[in-house]
């Protein structure tokens, strides 16, 4: 058996994760808030923070119900952004591959940006770990802020100061997760090139400037490996 | 507010998108998990180009967020939340410590917010 679930580095990813709930707070809060702009009740806001668990793609979607965009705009611009999870699923999978069918279903539906990053930051790291009890431990914490978080925005609505820029935390917790990623030249170049052609990338529909941008940079961390050796 | 009425409107409609958007999701999440798990490994050939899905994708993610191409080249760099990623990402590259990339990021925010540009 796998013995006891509350151990060292479960533990361990819940400590991780921790200083990102200041981005992911107020990304939950304006989830919330979002929901009942778009004229959701609680039970759909908390619905789709349970069903989709996704932020960017939910505050896609919900500005699109808002707008009574059709039914097809609005789970295809949400699919487009949550393509990067693709990448992220290709990425992790070789941690998990070890793992019985039923685990690896259920660590996939907590699969995030934040959870994703720290945790093969850490692989890479830290090789004794066990893999699935830390992305348990920072993915599961995760899941709970931002239910919770879900729920006071609706409470909340209205009522939290826009002034502040809360949600500037959230590309904030990118940022953090980012720079150690950029460890060496390649993974430099990726990001830089990434993050360039997403900006110039903006305007395409679907929010397709993120997955154009993505791509490029992973072909531009490529060619640099290539020319270097 | 929203009337209560406008809520039950919306309700079904939402409600497809819902489900619709998180089954796709889920699918997505454990595409490559459950497919790697069946076959016993990742083929050699994606293994490379997979080393450079984090920062690619997180660089996609950040920079539109704090970089909005203006006309004019001093319109583009004098924004608060640029001056503001610039210094958290300073910040986090000498000490690799969220907590403190995301303070900094807040506080030069806040500073170019209410006092610089107030």
């Amino acid at each position: 058996m796998r013995g006891p679930v509350l151990d060292e580095d479960l533990l361990a990813g819940v400590r991780d994760v921790s200083p990102l709930m200041l981005g992911i707070v107020p990304f939950a809060l304006v989830a919330g808030i979002a929901a009942v702009d778009a004229g959701l009740g609680l039970a759909e806001a908390v619905g789709m923070s349970v069903v989709v668990f996704a932020g960017a793609s939910q505050l896609a979607a919900l500005e699109l119900l808002g707008e009574s965009a059709p039914l097809a705009v609005v789970v295809g611009t949400a699919a487009v952004i949550n393509l990067r999870m693709l990448m992220y699923s290709a990425s992790i999978a070789p941690h998990f591959a070890d793992y019985g069918r039923r685990l690896r279903a259920g660590l996939a539906y907590l699969l995030t940006d934040q959870a994703y990053a720290l945790s093969v930051a850490e692989f890479d790291e830290n090789p004794d770990r066990s893999r699935w009890r830390y992305y348990l431990g920072a993915a599961a914490s995760l899941w709970i802020v931002w239910q919770i978080g879900t729920v006071a925005g609706v409470v909340l609505g209205a009522n939290v100061p826009d002034v502040l820029g809360l949600t500037f935390a959230v590309p904030l917790v990118f940022l953090a997760l980012l720079v150690p990623a950029m460890k060496d030249r390649p993974t430099t170049v990726a990001g830089g090139v990434g993050g360039a052609v997403a900006v110039v990338a903006t305007g395409l529909p679907l929010n397709l400037g993120l997955l154009v941008g993505a791509l490029c940079g992973i072909a531009a961390g490529l060619a640099t490996e290539v020319t270097a050796s | 507010m929203t009337g209560g009425l406008e809520g039950l409107v919306a309700s079904p409609r939402a409600w497809v998108a819902i489900l619709a958007i998180g089954a796709i999701t889920y699918g997505i999440r454990f595409s490559f998990i459950h497919l790697f798990g069946q076959i016993d490994g990742v083929p050699t050939r994606l293994q490379r180009p997979l080393r450079y899905v984090p920062p690619a994708v997180l660089a996609a993610l950040v920079l539109p967020e704090l970089v909005s191409l203006r006309p004019t080249v001093a319109a583009t760099l004098l924004d608060e939340r640029l001056v503001a990623g610039l210094v958290a990402g300073a910040v986090a590259w000498r000490t690799e410590d969220v907590f403190a990339t995301i303070a900094s990021g807040m506080l030069t925010l806040w500073l170019f917010r209410f006092v610089v540009f107030a």
